[in-house]
């Protein structure tokens, strides 16, 4: 049963923040103190440069002191800012932190209006509907839920690989699931990266390894997770494990079930090469994937498609017998206390900017797919040989596909102006043609990128500031496709003939980001990355406790600042697992036993089935770890027995009409 | 009753002209999405009417009907109910509970002759500040066309009975 509430004959302090003049340019804090010292059992009401501050906070601590307070309003910026600080305020001047209540002056006022009369009545309201409500609350206390420690980590490219690793060297436990058949994501399909031309490989396959043999890691390929229950600290997953028809403990890499297969030559084009090369039907996706385990695909396998094979791959791994055609798919849940999401991004789709020829013209190539032409590991060896066997002596890149543009994606990719600089390095280093770069804006913030882009510049990169209105075979018919832009600087239409255009493609969210949010209950931005729950104060975390993000998942980055990101999420994770607890806010709902009538009507309403109906007493009864807050119940109760902390009826009903009350 | 509680809002306000009418609005949005959509509209420096007052509710689902009506009974000319979009609940499937009782209020208003457009559910997550922005702009704009709310004495006294209760 919650205390009698205090009906507050006194003893209400209101503060007004100026937030410098963020407030205070717009609304009148003179006039609202004024008023606000005029309203019903307000004690005290100030108005402070800084309430946050010390020297505010200090301020607020003596007057609840000096003055016997018993309520604190303090009206400032978002109580998604700040409610906490003063929340503890409250606390350290001797009351209990929920004997507050915070009026959001600046986000809902001060910076969305113009007019200062308007904003100042409407600032009266808010503090007059506060001050009426926080008459009503109640001392609450916060729950304390326990972490698992154990983490989950959610794609296992470079960002969720280096958060692994960063957790488990610190002792925990580690679940990496990832999608794919090997972990190493997109940056193991690069050859060098950007802008010290470190090979990517020689970077990024020492920690691959390491993940394959840390103890503390328990890594998880062809797997996904299928459903997300449970809580910050307690949450429970489902895991979906494909099959990959080779056992892992069984297969020691040797790879002679790949020479052994029936298919002599390699004939399914490989998805790692970006569809340049071929491999066949059993096949390991690179040569330092990890695990160091092959795969077969069903699709291309001719035991799966007629089931008359020689298998020839099983006779030649004879005892090791690490081949299961019969191998299904399995399901695993595990409890974690912690999430990771590093799920990384989607290369754009050139074909959807039609007349740059993706898809119609066999020399239009994406930057990913020169990647892999360069690659010494990739479908050609590492030499640059055009779909029709040429060797290219005039090259075109083509920055910004899909980025900065109306008709795709607004945003800037971050990354491509980069990596347009580095592949114009490698194709002039290979081939020693003529590049020519065409830029809206060269972008190249971060550390030796300037520097980067002058090197090459000086290489003898031609650089040519205009958007690429069109790319078409010359009428010559040299076979040479003429790249067509307007030459901003100097003012006149070019047409340049080439022998390779590259697109470099921007970078989106996942396809299927937007089932992955919803199954780990998370917000998006408007282009479709995940949210994080600060831009600039909160990078890593959401809005769901225990819940991080890590990568491109959350917006385009480079290889520097995804490991950041993932050393951070790491941290925040090892944050929460080191204390042991996070407190919650006690914002759940009971039931009033004497009102109760025992409709059941709230039962069926639970999202998280906490309601139970006591037979014995005919009440229901909410469980309070499993009530999450929402306040559902409480809306549908006909005879208003159910509470929820903080939302009772009457504090909404005390605010809304405090809202209306004016004179 | 106004003589029975003279300072009462619940004084029927003076008619207006529409050109000098200031709507008085009040809003519920739920804390993880349109209230967050509120905030980044501040952060974004957007520009919108300043005549709707927003109540904080941790989920659209606790938009008890209730509230709806006491904003009325009190003078509020339209009230506003923001919550996720449908599936994006932070807490599952509040937001359809929302709309239920939505659907079932707007038939209830209907039937004590408050128009409408004076209630009004909206999906707005949390970055869709510009969508805010016009939601607000808009309800306010048609709310200014209806004028005042001027309850009859009949719904007045449903007013002082609800209050009682």
């Amino acid at each position: 049963m919650p205390e009698p509430k205090d009906t507050g004959s006194g003893g209400i302090g209101v503060y007004v923040c100026h937030c410098g003049t963020n407030i205070a340019g717009t609304v009148d804090v003179n006039a609202l103190t004024e008023y606000a010292a005029t309203l019903p059992g307000v004690t005290v009401a100030r108005n402070y440069k800084y309430a946050c501050s010390t020297p505010g906070q200090e301020l607020i601590k003596r007057d609840i002191h000096e003055l016997n307070l018993t309520r604190v309003v303090v009206a400032a910026c978002s109580p998604c800012l700040h409610e906490k600080t003063f929340r503890n305020v409250t606390s350290e001047g001797g009351l209990n932190p929920y004997y507050f209540h915070m009026v959001n002056l600046r986000e809902h006022d001060s910076w969305v209006h113009t007019d200062k009369k308007a904003a100042t009545e409407k600032g009266k309201d808010l503090i007059r509907a506060a001050v009426r409500r926080v008459r009503l609350h109640r001392p609450l206390e916060r729950k304390r839920v326990s972490i698992d420690p154990n983490v989950l980590i959610v794609g296992g490219g470079i960002a969720g690989i280096h958060a692994a690793l960063t957790l488990a060297n610190a002792g925990k436990h580690v679940y990496l699931v990832e999608r794919d058949a090997t972990i190493g994501g997109h940056m193991a399909m690069f050859d060098k990266t950007f802008p010290t031309l470190d090979c990517a490989a020689c970077i990024l396959t020492p920690k691959m390894t390491a993940v394959k043999s840390h103890p503390n890691i328990t890594l998880w390929t062809l797997s996904e997770v299928t459903q997300v229950d449970g809580y910050v600290g307690n949450y429970k997953i489902t895991v979906k494990r494909k099959p990959r028809y080779v056992l892992e403990d069984a297969c020691v890499g040797c790879m002679e079930c790949i020479d052994a297969c029936v298919y002599k030559q390699a004939k399914v084009p490989d998805e790692f090469n970006m569809y340049l090369g071929k491999r066949k039907p059993i096949y390991i996706p690179f040569p330092q994937a990890v695990p160091q385990v092959v795969v077969i695909d069903r699709e291309s396998c001719i035991e799966f498609k007629s089931g008359k094979c020689k298998k020839t791959c099983v006779e030649v791994c004879a005892d090791r017998k690490a081949i299961d055609f019969q191998q299904q798919e399995k399901t695993e849940t595990i409890d974690v206390g912690t999430i990771i999401l590093a799920t990384g991004f989607f290369t754009f789709n050139a074909t959807r900017i039609p007349y740059y020829g993706y898809g119609t013209y066999p020399n239009v190539y994406t930057g990913l797919e020169v990647e892999r032409l360069v690659n010494a590991a990739g479908p050609t060896s590492g030499e640059i040989i055009l779909r029709d066997n040429r060797k290219p002596k005039a090259v075109g890149i083509v920055h910004c596909v899909g980025s900065r543009d109306e008709n795709t994606n607004r945003y800037c990719s971050r990354v491509c102006c980069m990596y347009s600089l580095k592949l114009a390095h490698l194709i002039k280093e290979k081939t020693d043609a003529e590049v020519f770069n065409f830029y809206i804006d060269m972008r190249t913030p971060g550390k030796g990128f300037e520097e980067f882009y002058n090197r090459v510049a000086e290489e003898g990169t031609h650089f040519i500031r205009g958007r690429v209105a069109d790319i078409y075979p010359d009428p010559a018919g040299d076979g040479h496709l003429l790249m067509c832009a307007e030459d901003t600087l100097m003012g006149t239409v070019r047409k340049i003939p080439v022998d390779m255009v590259v697109l470099s493609t921007g970078l989106e969210p996942q396809p299927d980001a937007q089932e992955v949010r919803r199954r780990f209950h998370l917000s998006c931005s408007g282009e479709g990355f995940f949210l994080e729950r600060h831009p600039k104060l909160a990078p890593v975390s959401t809005f769901t406790d225990g819940i991080f993000l890590a990568g491109c998942c959350q917006g385009p980055k480079d290889i520097p600042d995804t490991v950041a990101q993932a050393g951070a999420a790491a941290a925040e994770a090892l944050a929460l697992i080191d204390i042991g607890y996070i407190e919650q806010e006690p914002y759940t709902a009971q039931v009033l036993e004497e009102v109760c009538s025992g409709c059941k009507t709230c039962i069926p309403l639970c999202p998280y089935q906490a309601i139970s109906f006591v037979e014995e007493k005919k009440k229901a009864e909410i469980n309070e770890v499993l009530c999450k807050g929402c306040g559902t119940c409480v809306a549908s109760c006909p005879s208003g027995s159910i509470q929820q902390n903080l939302f009772e009826d009457e504090e909404i009903f005390e605010e809304v009409e405090g809202l209306l009350a004016y004179a | 009753m106004p003589d029975a509680m003279p300072n009462s809002s619940h004084a029927v306000p003076p008619r207006v002209e529409p050109q000098t009418f200031e709507p008085r609005i009040v809003a519920f949005f739920c804390n993880w999405c349109t209230y967050l959509a509120a905030d980044l509209a501040g952060t974004s420096r957007m520009k919108y009417s300043p005549n709707v007052r927003v109540v904080r509710v941790m989920c659209s689902g606790r938009v008890d009907p209730q509230f709806v009506l006491d904003a009325f009974a009190h003078g509020a000319d339209g009230v506003l109910i923001g919550g996720c979009h449908p599936g994006d609940c932070h807490y599952q499937e509040g937001n359809y509970k929302a709309l239920r009782r939505y659907r079932l209020l707007k038939r209830m208003l209907r039937q004590m002759g408050i128009e409408e457009d004076r209630i009004r559910l909206e999906w707005i997550s949390a970055s869709e500040a510009e969508r805010f922005r016009w939601v607000m702009n808009d309800m306010v704009e048609h709310v200014r066309v209806l004028g005042p709310l001027r309850l009859q004495p009949d719904e007045e006294v449903f007013a002082e009975e609800e209050v009682a209760v």
